[in-house]
């Protein structure tokens, strides 16, 4: 096991090479050149000249690369253009409050994907299993920050139950434990969670469907095992299918909060991208695509290991 | 909004395919999906919603970029303005509809390149395999190692916005999905003994790949790359939310529910309605292709 855990991660090394080229040509893929950007269009050539020396862009390409994966990989993520702070320090804070927001969504649409999917695999009556299939479909098909706007409109404008934005009262950029700022997760929450339903109550639906159809299942009954006796060991055959897609799940709702982030004002990484991208912030785009994009390889790589560990069949390589 | 990576699983319609009933199979299939109602319906939708786009200047009589400021976000079922009107006093109805100009190719576009560029090199990794196969597979791996919609507003937004830059960025987050899937077809494909029976009596494999690999793996890459349309929907309209894409005053539905935010406190329903076009255009193209994988019999 321990073995393979090793394969799967030097496989990583390649990907991850690739990965951090993808990201260093982000900035070159930007209209004009990276100084054009922080100067002054009637900036002096001289200055232009002095600050490309100073950030390395005179140097070739491949030199530029090499330069700045060491620089990156020693943990410096340089400058941030628009506040003058690290960029390690901004994307740090910021993917906190998106993880916070993450797992909540994830625990949510987990729970409710795994009651949901495993009635419907169970439903005797065509109306549960039509219900669900139904509440999956939708989950898959709803914009989901038009879904934000919309429970904006009811909870907070029409019914003024919950806040409308924010992480917590009076512009809080932090997160802590207690009612209020509770309070502002819900909304949030409520919507990210939406896609990742749809998703996994259709797989958990289907691979439960699977596994009770399968003879150990008959023998089981046969054997007159109780009802309870039974789902365990159904669960269990369907647990690495449905772990693996909710990995997957986890991986694009940190990655893909941004729309949702924008909506509520929520002060994550998404948010952060989002104003970066406006500010013509480089620095903060490049460090944040490459912080989420190495949690999301992590992340997968973790779930490889554990659905292996759970079923010795499904290795790769 | 996350593409599934699950590969599908065409083995009953390259059977049926294989056994040298492909004029039956595709009746079959015609057949099965003229008996499936919600298809149908979707599809009706769906046509009605494009015909309306094409047709929009003859079937509206309102001009969609015409701002009036005394007739600002008008509430709905004021007439002329069946649907109201937007922030800018432009009515709604006739900029919905001219909306599905945009939004449908937006969405459309990127994954019918994807599956052009997508299927190339998939059906290539898979018939040649070998290097060829790693290489290529493993490109596409570290487009994998990025959430989908990451890539696509990391892209856009170093790129800047605009339509082209869109097009650009979903087009490049579609091709690794589009390519595996082919490559694992056009795998499974190339292990069927018609193939080899065809290099045993002398075919080239130009041949091969034209005649027997392209009429088989198509069919699966084209349902798959059907389902990849609503999620391609959803992100353009969503990086146009973010003004990452279309730009005003251009009717798109992204774009209008993000300018008609700030009208929640006073005609919250006006500013749901893009949403409501995005939501069912998404949801019909995914009944559809839904109702189309079960007609092929490709398992998902």
């Amino acid at each position: 096991m321990l073995l393979y855990a090793l394969r799967r991660l030097i496989y990583l090394v390649p990907v991850a090479f690739g990965v951090s080229l993808l990201v260093f040509s982000l900035v070159h893929l930007a209209p004009g050149d990276a100084i054009s950007a922080i100067v002054p269009p009637d900036a002096p050539q001289e200055v232009i000249d002095k600050l490309k020396e100073y950030y390395g862009f005179d140097k070739p390409l491949p030199v530029q690369y090499f330069r700045w994966l060491m620089v990156t990989l020693s943990g410096d993520f340089g400058t941030s253009i628009g506040t003058g702070r690290p960029v390690a320090e901004e994307v740090g804070s910021a993917f906190v409050n998106t993880l916070i927001l993450a797992v909540a969504a994830i625990l949510l649409s987990s729970i409710l994907a795994i009651i949901l999917g495993t009635a419907a695999a169970y439903a005797k009556t065509r109306i549960v299993d039509r219900l669900v299939t139904s509440i999956a479909l939708v989950g898959v098909s709803v914009p989901h920050f038009w879904l934000a706007i919309v429970l904006v409109i009811i909870f907070a404008v029409e019914l003024g139950v919950l806040p409308p934005m924010g992480i917590g009262p009076e512009n809080a950029t932090g997160w802590r434990l207690d009612g209020p700022h509770l309070a502002h997760m819900v909304l949030p929450t409520i919507a990210l969670s939406v896609i990742p339903l749809g998703v996994m109550t259709r797989t958990i639906r289907s691979t439960v469907k699977e596994v009770l159809s399968m003879e150990f299942v008959t023998a089981m009954q046969a054997k007159g095992l109780r009802h309870s006796q039974i789902l365990f060991h159904v669960m269990k055959n369907a647990a690495p299918t449905c772990l693996a897609v909710m990995g997957l799940q986890a991986g694009n709702l940190i990655g893909g909060s941004i729309l949702i982030e924008t909506v509520f004002a929520w002060p994550g990484t998404g948010f952060l991208l989002n104003s970066a991208i406006f500010r013509r912030d480089l620095p903060i785009l490049q460090g944040t695509t490459l912080v989420l994009a190495g949690f999301f390889m992590l992340l997968n790589l973790a779930v490889d290991i554990i659905q292996t560990t759970l079923d010795p069949r499904i290795k790769r390589l | 909004m996350s593409i599934s990576t699950a590969t599908l699983d065409p083995t009953a319609a390259l059977q049926a395919m294989a056994a040298g009933a492909t004029r039956g199979y595709w009746r079959s299939v015609a057949r099965r999906l003229g008996r499936d109602p919600v298809t149908l319906t979707c599809a009706g939708v769906l046509l009605l919603i494009i015909l309306a786009a094409i047709f929009a200047p003859w079937v509206m009589p309102l001009d969609p970029y015409k701002t009036s400021m005394l007739r600002r976000l008008q509430p709905l079922g004021s007439r002329p303005y069946w649907l109201g009107t937007d922030e800018l006093g432009r009515d709604m109805l006739t900029r919905l509809i001219y909306g599905g100009r945009l939004s449908l190719s937006m969405g459309v576009a990127p994954v019918v390149m994807a599956f052009l560029i997508g299927g190339f090199f998939g059906i290539a990794a898979g018939f040649i395999g070998g290097k060829t196969n790693m290489l290529i597979m493993r490109v596409m791996d570290v487009f994998y190692a990025f959430p989908s919609v990451l890539l696509a507003i990391s892209l856009s937004g170093a790129m800047g916005a605009g339509i082209e830059n869109t097009l650009i960025s979903l087009t490049i987050v579609f091709i690794p999905p589009i390519c595996r899937v082919s490559e694992s077809v056009t795998t499974q494909v190339r292990g069927f003994d018609f193939v080899d029976a065809a290099r045993a009596s002398g075919a080239s494999a130009l041949t091969i790949v034209r005649v027997h690999v392209l009429g088989n793996v198509l069919g699966p890459i084209l349902v798959y790359a059907t389902s990849l349309i609503s999620v391609s929907i959803i992100l353009s309209a969503g990086l146009s939310f973010l003004g990452l894409g279309v730009k005003p005053p251009e009717p798109e539905w992204g774009l209008m529910l993000n300018t008609l935010r700030q009208a929640i406190y006073v005609n919250p329903v006006l500013a749901a309605l893009p949403g409501v076009m995005i939501f069912i255009t998404s949801i019909c193209f995914n009944l559809m292709s839904d109702g189309i994988r079960a007609a092929m019999d490709i398992k998902a």
